[in-house]
């Protein structure tokens, strides 16, 4: 088992845990800001367990670097294009509609994601998956019915909803590009096969959207020439990592 | 009932130690010495999440952040209690914002100053939790039962932030030079204010007597305040560092520590409106409020589009 597979799960669940937690204070009602808060706790959890198990993988492979991998050195000294995450967890919050529609869309992905990655032959991913599928299962409800209340609440919700729509859907298509690390894992049985589950996110999406009464996109999506798994980030990225990587960088191989 | 009679009930259950319940007799001022201290307080740890919130995306360790985030969402959660302990009163949880955001509600003072370092962190979670806590666990016993209720469950979290603040500058003090000078300079910024967290001295403090006879307060100000410097001093020697008062010294006579002077005209100034971050703090609820607005409309709206047909949907969400 090659460690790429676990540092792409972990940095996918960081950079959105570490968005959703800037409206920590912020949120639009107090139940809703301690909710956004979980679900980034939830995801900043799912990211420690995947970046020690890199972290484990890293230390025992062949090429073993002079100082061990621990979760903070590969979520704090990595550079950007180091970075696997897709795009559309680094995206900026915007406005709750944009932050909800985000979370819908991923937490969808990692819903199918998860329930396969279950049946992985690595039985720590297995296990991580396992123990994260509880979380997304709710992450996954809240924000489905956070669409459908958007969508069908006010005039000015539901064109909040189209703009969000409008600027997050083309992230959308890199989820189910295969990068190498993953063809390779899902051949070997530890990775998941994400084409197996591109329909079921497309009827989940569907199945929301029609409640909501929002329009299903269908607009060909080709934007595989930024692809994030596989390094090729958005300006957003260095932007999150120059703050949350600042004391790490100012005060090299400090405890804290 | 004659009113004499009603109070005279009030004041035996006080006597008693029976809790007073929302829907018992209690006089006027009571209710409204209550709304006041309870609102205050529910603000205190909605404004509270703000300077701490400030360094959740610099946080730096993926365990420290996730330590932040969990902490200020329980600030979040004991703002929910607090609130819905004092709409008991029969005042709504909306009317006790608009107060808020109108500048006619308080808040505690220390949320007026800025979160300059990740240390601050950690001193924010000894000294001002700390100070909370010697506040608030008389609190549990408070005579009005609501508030007595919400206050033994924040007071089992507030614990735990405390230790949490602690362990950061424990840490800080084991590490680097840097480290040991941000744990410092952190200490010395915060130490003054937390111990004005307390009140005025009691000869000062127009409120505490009448809250003493009703139980709704334990201690004076002053009383707690020495409770609370006595521990401190104490502990900030297994940091090996200081707390910024010269005057701070063992009296084997009172068996408390003697301290200088606070300055009040600080404390006056900043509850006045005047510190640091007043304005800013204030200006951030009320944009998260505003941005909020179309989301708490659209959530109601929807409540009610679905709420003949298909009533199991979309109720729960909006409380505010």
């Amino acid at each position: 088992m090659n460690h790429q597979l676990a540092l792409h799960l972990a940095d996918n669940a960081l950079i959105l845990g570490h968005r959703n937690s800037e409206w920590t204070g912020h949120g639009p009602v107090l139940e809703q800001d301690i909710a956004i808060s979980n679900i980034a706790l939830d995801l900043i959890g799912q990211a420690r367990n995947f970046y020690q198990y890199a972290a484990q993988l890293i230390n025992q492979s062949t090429q073993q670097p002079n100082i061990p991998s621990t979760e903070d050195s590969l979520a704090y000294l990595r550079e950007s294009h180091e970075f696997k995450n897709c795009l559309l967890v680094e995206q900026p919050n915007g406005d709750w509609a944009k932050t909800i529609l985000r979370q819908f869309f991923f937490s969808a992905y990692q819903f199918y994601y998860y329930q396969e990655l279950q049946k992985s032959k690595d039985s720590t991913l297995a296990a991580i998956a396992e123990k994260s599928l509880k979380e997304v299962t709710y992450h996954l409800r809240w924000s489905s019915e956070w669409v459908i209340r958007l969508g069908d609440g006010t005039d000015e919700s539901r064109s909040r909803m189209l703009k969000a729509i409008d600027e997050l859907w083309m992230y959308t298509d890199e989820l189910f590009e295969n990068t190498s690390y993953e063809h390779k894992a899902a051949s070997e049985g530890f990775g998941v096969d994400i084409s197996l589950f591109k329909n079921d996110w497309d009827k989940k999406v569907k199945e929301v959207f029609e409640e909501a009464t929002l329009p299903i996109p269908t607009k060909e999506l080709n934007n595989v020439n930024w692809f994030g798994k596989e390094g090729k980030h958005s300006e957003h990225l260095g932007n999150i990592l120059a703050e949350m990587q600042f004391l790490q960088r100012a005060y090299p191989g400090c405890e804290w | 009932m004659e009113i004499i009679d009603l109070e005279k009930t009030f004041l035996d259950k006080i006597k008693e130690e029976i809790k007073i319940e929302p829907k018992d007799w209690m006089p006027v001022q009571y209710r409204k010495t209550l709304i006041r201290q309870i609102s205050q307080h529910a603000h205190s740890e909605i404004v509270g999440m703000l300077p701490e919130a400030n360094w959740i995306t610099r946080a730096p360790s993926l365990k420290r952040k996730a330590i932040l985030i969990a902490k200020v969402q329980d600030e979040g959660g004991h703002g929910l209690y607090l609130y819905s302990a004092a709409e008991t009163l029969n005042i709504s949880r909306q009317e006790m914002i608009d107060l808020l955001h109108q500048g006619k509600a308080k808040y505690s003072s220390i949320f007026n100053y800025p979160t300059l370092s990740w240390a601050d962190m950690g001193a924010i979670g000894w000294l001002v939790d700390g100070a909370a806590i010697m506040n608030q666990v008389p609190l549990c016993r408070c005579s009005f039962g609501p508030y007595s209720r919400a206050m033994i469950r924040i007071c089992k979290e507030e614990s735990f932030h405390q230790r949490q603040g602690f362990d950061i500058l424990w840490t800080l003090s084991r590490g680097s030079e840097a480290q040991k000078q941000m744990a410092q300079d952190s200490i010395n910024r915060w130490w003054w204010p937390s111990i004005m967290m307390f009140g005025p001295n009691d000869d000062a403090s127009p409120h505490t007597k009448q809250s003493m006879d009703w139980k709704i307060k334990r201690f004076s100000n002053d009383e707690l305040r020495q409770k609370f410097i006595d521990v401190c001093a104490e502990q900030v020697k297994l940091l090996g560092l200081s707390l910024p008062d010269k005057k701070l010294k063992w009296n084997e006579q009172r068996k408390h520590y003697d301290f200088g002077e606070i300055d009040w005209q600080e404390f006056w100034n900043v509850v006045n409106g005047n510190g640091p971050c007043n304005k800013e703090r204030l200006a951030a609820r009320v944009k998260a409020h505003e941005e909020g607005a179309w989301v708490r409309e659209a959530a109601m709206a929807f409540a009610e589009k679905r709420a003949s047909p298909n009533p199991s949907k979309g109720g729960e969400i909006v409380a505010a």
